[in-house]
């Protein structure tokens, strides 16, 4: 560790910090139908979208029809993005003549992309055309995102409504987010991206004569697009296998560094849109402080872990000068060194993000183990785009119910009671998700047919591999331990593409279903006035609450697997045990 | 408990087949913002790239002698392989069969793999026997994330100092120079790692030697 690299890490937060408020209140404002400075330029285009589709702006819906309408937007673009993977060969923009896409793969992808997880099971630069990946796949970065702001920005609405039959109107949030935040955010950056080197253009691949004679084919794109969307919106699948790895999608520090702060943004917003929609500000920055010190605690892990020597090699100059960072470079770039490799390794698993700058299978089994473990945590901190929103008032619900079990008294949030069907469906919300992942596993662990055949590291760490990827899966991040090789064989192949797509859709969908069902039933209720005996959720007692819960809920159900997995490969390597 | 009715299963079902209009709207949407976010998006932002940053937009391309209408040797932001005494070396590649850029990527092996540490030992006893005694930088042994990484640190670039001096019958001091010349610092003085482009500092070889 060096001093220069906890200097990125403070300038880091200090200018994710300066953000909070001027997006979060700009969020606040477009889904309060206030007016923005846009509205001269997009205004008309939202109400021709509205006329188009047959939308009645003025009309609200209850949790149910919003519920309903996300489902079937979801489902429609889903089934286009299928559509489109399967018959890319007949379609334009395709100048490397590149074959379909197979069924299983197709399903897996699109499911991937809906889920905002983008877990990729294919290569992309020799599987999927330009048009796929601009109409078929990036359309979900945006889609998939807009998704996750919305489902936030209507739980927040329950919060804050009194004795209310809706918590409004998905097509006019779906559509505002992306007008009004998500297209324009992602125009800009993109340019800003191209600025620094990132490739944007649809040429054919360019055959290159290298000094010493070899050919060196180099893939083209339009990448600087969708590398934008695909940070802004949490998802993460990379234009290239590599990710943000790739010189082309992530070629110096600062565009590294606007990557990691485009992930954090809208999130770390959302949390100045939760205090003021419901008028307490004090609870969005308690929240906020809950994040962060997670967020700086994983840092400081990874960090310190990716530091430190390899055991067992020797003849290496592995300590720090002046001029190379030293530490574990397998998997890392030079550019990046180890402080930008940890920093983005942390905020890619803390948000729901996935997108990689280094490779994470090659961590150090103590680094391996906190990326996997911010999955486990649920996404929380700050998370991904509205999916952190709403994933962490679901353990601020429990939170509080916790509170009221110690004094003995019915539990408030926000002036709303928290009754039994509040807390079980905050529960189904946190018990689906180790469900999908533990047995899927456990199911794939124990089949030497279909589940081992993938790994290509052996003992402890073999675990985690599997781990990782239904982790990532159902949390809908997307990062992988990619020696996870599941194209080994082709029944390899169907049962991972097959499994990972269903886990993804559940870990998605199913946990998205409680939140509609809890803002539907908070928005219903009466709002009571504080008493003496209210638990505050602004200030540093709710907060330390707050990470307690997240922790102890975390390490309960998971802390059995890490032990088998990291835990004991980190032992082992110490004692110098290798697979 | 409150009064108010508890939404049911069934109840939410029975929202299926009275809101018919949802597929309508599903499919219109889609194919509306399809269009806008899916072609006008990329294309719009391509078309601005292209006139603003045309180099850089058409993917940093290196040509020989420096002429736009000569033959394209590489990109400078990827490696490609040097495996001439004559030339810097970048870090080995677990791209491909090593630095394609059709197929990027790391080696994906766990810090416990046997194939990883004899990999990055026997890298490591080759290299000594060029410059005995010094400790080999771990960048110049390690695979990087993309197997396309173009730079390596300066204490690399200044490990192999002494075989492409003798190569190229230069002096050590002289290709120090040049190393330091081609060395880009930290971005804005603070992010990222100092590094030294491999194909950049090759090609100010070759022009050296001319």
């Amino acid at each position: 560790m060096s001093a220069n690299g906890w200097l990125q890490f403070a300038l880091y937060s200090l200018i994710l910090l300066a953000t909070v408020r001027p997006v979060g209140a700009y969020l606040a404002r477009v889904f309060e139908g206030q007016h923005t400075w846009l509205d001269p330029v997009l205004g008309p285009l939202e109400r021709l979208i509205y006329k188009l589709c047959g939308v009645n702006a003025k009309e609200e819906m209850n949790w149910r029809e919003y519920a309903f309408a996300m489902l079937g937007f979801s489902a429609v673009s889903m089934l286009a993005t299928y559509g489109i993977e399967r018959l890319q060969a007949h379609l334009p923009w395709n100048p490397q003549a590149l074959a379909g896409v197979g069924p299983d793969l197709a399903w897996n992808t699109a499911a991937s992309f809906t889920t905002n997880t983008n877990w990729q099971f294919y290569t992309p630069e020799t599987t999927m055309s330009y048009l796929t990946q601009m109409a078929a796949l990036a359309t979900h970065n945006f889609f998939s995102a807009a998704v996750g702001i919305v489902t936030a920005i209507a739980l927040i609405r329950g919060i804050k409504r009194t004795t209310a039959g809706t918590i409004g109107n998905f097509w006019v949030d779906a559509t505002r987010s992306l007008l009004y935040v998500l297209i324009p955010a992602s125009i800009v950056y993109a340019l800003l991206l191209v600025a620094q080197g990132v490739p944007q253009n649809l040429s054919a691949y360019v055959a290159a004569h290298t000094i010493e004679g070899q050919t060196q084919t180099i893939g083209q794109g339009p990448v600087a697009s969708q590398e934008a969307i695909k940070m802004l919106g949490t998802n993460g699948g990379g234009f290239f296998n590599a990710n943000s790895a790739h010189p082309y999608e992530n070629p110096t520090p600062v565009s590294n560094f606007l990557q990691i702060l485009s992930i954090f943004i809208i999130p770390a917003g959302l949390t100045y849109t939760l205090g003021r929609m419901t008028g307490s500000p004090g609870h969005g920055w308690a929240v906020l402080a809950a994040m962060f010190i997670l967020f700086a605690a994983g840092f400081t892990t990874i960090y310190w872990a990716e530091s430190q020597p390899h055991p067992l090699i020797h003849g290496a100059a592995q300590a720090r000068t002046a001029t190379a960072p030293g530490g574990n470079m397998e998997g890392k770039e030079v550019r990046n060194g180890i402080a930008e490799s940890a920093l983005f390794a942390t905020i890619t698993t803390d948000a729901s993000c996935g997108a990689v700058n280094g490779v994470h299978d090659s961590f150090t089994p103590l680094g391996g183990m906190v990326v996997l473990t911010n999955i486990m945590l649920g996404e929380v901190v700050f998370g991904g785009v509205g999916a952190g929103m709403y994933g962490i008032l679901i353990f601020v619900v429990l939170s509080v119910f916790i509170a009221g079990l110690m004094v003995g008294r019915t539990p408030e949030y926000l002036g709303k009671k928290i009754e039994s069907y509040d807390v079980k469906m905050s529960m189904l919300y946190v018990l689906i998700f180790p469900l999908i992942i533990l047995t899927l596993t456990a199911v794939f662990v124990l089949s030497p047919t279909i589940g081992l055949p993938a790994l290509s590291n052996q003992g402890p760490h073999g675990l985690t591999e599997i781990l990782y990827a239904f982790t990532s899966a159902t949390g809908n991040n997307g990062s992988a331990f990619a020696g996870l090789n599941a194209s080994v064989n082709p029944t390899t192949l169907w049962w991972y593409d097959v499994a990972m797509g269903w886990a993804m859709l559940g870990g998605r969908f199913l946990m998205a279903i409680p939140v509609f069902a809890l803002a539907g039933n908070l928005a219903m209720k009466k709002s009571v006035p504080p008493s003496p005996g209210t638990f505050p959720v602004d200030g540093s007692l709710f907060t330390v609450l707050l990470i307690g819960v997240i922790l102890i809920l975390g390490a309960l159900t998971f802390f059995p697997a890490l032990s088998l997995g990291p835990i004991l490969e980190h032992l082992l390597l110490k004692a110098g045990q290798v697979f | 408990m409150h009064s108010t009715s508890t939404p049911s299963p069934v109840s939410a079902l029975s929202a299926i087949s009275t809101k018919h209009s949802i597929w309508g709207t599903s499919i219109r949407f889609t194919i509306l913002t399809t269009v806008l976010v899916g072609l006008g998006y990329p294309l719009l932002v391509t078309g601005i790239a292209a006139t603003l940053f045309h180099d850089k937009a058409a993917g940093s391309l290196v040509y020989k002698d420096g002429r736009k209408d000569g033959q394209i040797i590489g990109s400078e932001l990827l490696a490609q392989s040097f495996i001439s005494d004559q030339y810097f070396h970048p870090r080995p590649s677990a791209a491909g069969n090593g630095y394609d850029a059709t197929s990027s990527g790391g080696s994906n092996l766990a810090q416990s793999n046997k194939a990883l540490v004899d990999r990055i030992q026997g890298s490591i006893d080759k290299l000594q026997q060029e410059n005995p005694g010094k400790p080999v930088p771990i960048d110049l042994v390690t695979t990087s994330g993309s197997g396309l990484d173009p730079d390596i640190t300066p204490d690399a670039a200044a490990f192999q100092i002494p075989r492409v001096a003798k190569a190229r019958g230069l002096s050590e001091d002289r290709i120090r120079q040049l190393i330091d010349e081609h060395t880009t610092g930290r971005q804005i003085g603070l992010l990222g790692e100092p590094r030294v482009n491999v194909l950049d500092l090759n090609l100010a070889l070759d022009s050296l030697s001319k």
